[in-house]
């Protein structure tokens, strides 16, 4: 731990100047990832406190409301995440392993399959616009008092969107990580941006995996 | 100490020019930028609570309308809360000695650190524009339906603005428990951290934890506005109390964001300026934990009036009251911790004891809120306001200037004048006190808050605070001309003017880039003054 033992030569190139080790850089950088993430737990669990409070007031208009929501995709959309958590385990797997065309591939088929989740929420928000589910002005369903229900899809559209904001900054990081893939920038000694990037895109998997039942299954059969 | 002169290279000469300062990442240079930055918030949300205390010196309101006076308060409210006092000890000093104190070159994260300051100060243009377009008459506490439906001013942008600095929040928090996890010397074991480091800790857990569900809640007032959606608009089903439930939860807790911060400060203070270990270290330690969780716990006692049920009143009333044990038991310990002390009377020593003071009285008019019966009586009176002044103004304010006026030498190199230290001290206490106690009494006879206009009866305390006021104003001016004098002028510090101990002080003032030349190596508790030989320089 001594810093006069670390001399500028011996310095690795992905070293930063504070650390003494690149071990102990990359214990920091998945501190810091878990600690963001216990921040974004927070930041969600405002909209789910929310969602279930009024899911709880107002059972019969959310549960008639749910079944609005188109569940082919959102379904076709749950499998495409959850495989795309598997590519980015296997991407961080390989970067440890020091397999440059590994990580590179893994980490293109997480960016293909995230880009397809993507394209399918959009053909998704096209089907809702169409049937008049955005809130406000246009906003019109049958069958049950239109305010609680318009309160069920302004909560969709809230965090639905924000999940795929979070959907959208993970592809943007997830090309910069590819790109230092592709320069072969990562070894066994050094490879924790991949690392934390990956906790990252599994944290934002397994919000998903709570939005999808919360908002497209729940009393469903009704 | 005539003699001494400033070390050949330190932080603040190794670079000059502009980009060098707007493009750092050394921790101690960010302090800086951050210790400018608040300060003129500080002088902004000082000059809205002026034209208050002027408007209130008579009854009737005959300086400024209605309108503007909803604007005055709920502009000083927001620009203190979140752009003042939420920064004022974390990013200054905590940015300047965490990693000075766990023995580090740096922050663990030193380009966020920076990126913090800079969302920090987006956030802060953001508000400002919202103010300078307008203004913003929602009050600091943005309650719905107001808010989202009947407010006309410029909401969405201060909630915006706040929204983002929250990112900074955030971000520092982050970088400041990664810090201290994992970035401590050889031998600086949990319990040998000063107390500080403790309270920085449990503040930043409360960064974390807290700071993500303003920014939900206040995003949602935001979206609600322009997207007219109803989410807390009772004619569409959706229920204004769960907003004040989301935005209590966030800033009840971030009242120990300021507080808790400056009760590190004040351990450190009592410690060196009574050369004694703090009585109780342990204790004191968990306790700023115990705050920050306890904490989390007690927002409902801001919706007693609100319409929750009689039983979760009950409990939030009993966990508010828990609250006051660990409070107790920091004033108890720093306390015993002057019994049989060799103390001095220097400036930082005189805010402590304000600090003291003044939390205890802020603390323990607490109690009479958390009181279910007392509380109905003086809700949204000045005994509410003059309550929170108390701990924020004359708890955390206090040791914001005490903590700036002990590592003032470390930071720049040279002493303040010492008797102008302590002028400006007594003209801070005294017109603090002026200012606010007249405010309890008026609360408590049944005065409202957020009213322009009041009736004759309630002139002569009105006039006392308004006197009070103006002589706060000048104490606060006071230190603001001696120490930029001092960075001139002052006396030559020396690595060490009080003897204290602490590896901050084992390096030379202003310290290197790099804080030290080798890595310390920690070998003994915190304040070990028993071994110490030498007396203070004071």
């Amino acid at each position: 731990m001594s810093e006069i033992a670390t001399s500028e030569a011996a310095h690795p190139a992905h070293l930063q100047h504070h650390f003494d080790s690149l071990q102990e850089q990359s214990q920091v950088a998945s501190l810091g990832m878990w600690v963001f993430l216990v921040t974004e737990i927070l930041f969600f669990g405002g909209m789910f406190t929310s969602y279930l409070v009024y899911r709880s007031t107002y059972p019969d208009a959310f549960a008639i409301a749910s079944k609005h929501t188109v569940i082919l995709i959102g379904a076709v959309n749950t499998a495409v995440l959850i495989t795309s958590s598997l590519t980015m385990a296997l991407a961080v797997f390989a970067s440890s392993e020091g397999n440059r065309k590994s990580t590179v591939n893994f980490l293109t088929a997480t960016w293909v399959l995230g880009f397809t989740f993507l394209v399918l929420k959009g053909i998704e928000y096209t089907i809702d616009f169409h049937e008049h589910l955005v809130p406000g002005a246009g906003f019109q369903m049958a069958g049950t008092n239109p305010g609680h229900a318009e309160l069920f899809f302004s909560l969709y559209f809230i965090m639905t969107g924000i999940h795929a904001l979070h959907m959208i900054i993970g592809l943007s990081v997830l090309l910069v990580i590819l790109y230092m893939a592709r320069r072969g920038d990562f070894s066994p000694e050094y490879h924790s941006p991949v690392e934390v990037m990956g906790l990252y895109w599994h944290f934002v998997d397994i919000i998903w995996i709570f939005l999808f039942p919360l908002l497209y299954l729940i009393d469903r059969h009704r | 100490m005539s003699t001494a002169v400033l070390p050949r290279e330190n932080y603040l000469n190794t670079d000059y020019g502009l980009r060098s300062w707007f493009l750092t990442t050394d921790h101690k240079r960010i302090c800086i930028l951050y210790l400018l930055t608040i300060t003129l918030f500080f002088a902004i949300g000082g000059a809205f609570a002026t034209v208050m205390r002027l408007d209130l010196a008579t009854p009737a309101a005959d300086l400024v309308s209605d309108e503007t006076y909803n604007k005055m308060f709920t502009m000083h409210g927001i620009i203190m809360v979140f752009f003042f006092l939420v920064p004022s000890i974390p990013a200054t000093l905590g940015n300047f000695l965490i990693p000075m104190m766990v023995g580090a070159k740096d922050v663990a994260f030193p380009k966020l650190n920076l990126a913090s300051w800079y969302i920090f100060t987006a956030g802060g243009c953001f508000t400002l524009w919202a103010l300078i377009s307008g203004g913003v008459d929602s009050g600091w506490t943005f309650y719905t339906p107001f808010s989202t439906l009947s407010s006309n001013t410029n909401v969405t942008l201060a909630a915006l603005g706040i929204f983002i600095a929250g990112f900074s929040s955030i971000l520092t928090g982050l970088n400041f428990m990664v810090t201290i996890h994992r970035m401590r010397a050889p031998g600086l074991t949990w319990f040998r951290m000063p107390l500080f480091l403790w309270s920085m800790y449990a503040a930043s857990l409360i960064f974390v934890l807290g700071t993500p569900v303003i920014a939900i809640t206040l995003l949602l007032v935001a979206a609600e506005r322009v997207l007219h959606l109803g989410i807390f608009d009772p004619a569409r089903g959706g229920d204004p109390v769960l907003f004040q439930h989301l935005f209590w939860f966030y800033s009840h807790p971030a009242v120990y964001i300021m507080v808790v911060p400056g009760m590190g400060v004040v351990s450190e203070i009592v410690a060196a300026f009574s050369r004694k270990r703090i009585f109780g270290y342990t204790f004191v330690a968990f306790s700023s934990l115990a705050i920050a969780i306890l904490g989390f716990l007690v927002w409902g006692h801001h919706l007693f009036v609100a319409g929750i049920s009689v039983y979760s009143a009950l409990v939030f009333s009993l966990l508010s009251y828990f609250v006051a044990i660990p409070s107790a038991i920091k004033v108890f310990n720093w306390t015993a911790t002057l019994y049989k002390g060799s103390i001095s009377f220097a400036t930082p020593m005189l805010y402590a004891f304000g600090f003291i003071w003044m939390f205890t009285i802020g603390g323990l008019t607490g109690l009479f809120l958390a009181a279910l019966g007392i509380d109905i009586h003086v809700t949204d009176t000045y005994f509410v306001i003059a309550h929170f002044h108390y701990i924020m103004v004359g708890g955390a304010i206090m040791a914001y200037l005490g903590g700036l006026h002990y590592w003032w030498p470390k930071m720049t190199g040279r002493l303040y004048p010492e008797g102008w230290g302590k002028l400006g001290f007594i003209t801070v206490f005294l017109g603090f006190n002026l200012t606010f106690f007249p405010q309890f009494i008026l609360g408590y006879m049944g005065m409202p808050r957020r009213y322009h206009a009041y009736p004759p009866e309630f002139q002569t305390l009105n006039v006392l605070s308004s006197a009070g006021a103006s002589i706060l104003a000048i104490g606060y001016l006071i230190p603001l001309v001696y120490l930029l004098w001092s960075l001139k002028y002052g006396p030559i510090a020396g690595p060490n003017p009080w003897g204290a101990k602490g590896l901050e002080w084992t390096t030379s003032s202003p310290p290197p880039k790099h804080n030290f030349e080798t890595t310390p190596i920690v070998t003994e508790p915190a304040y070990n003054y028993s071994e110490l030989e030498e007396t203070a320089v004071v």
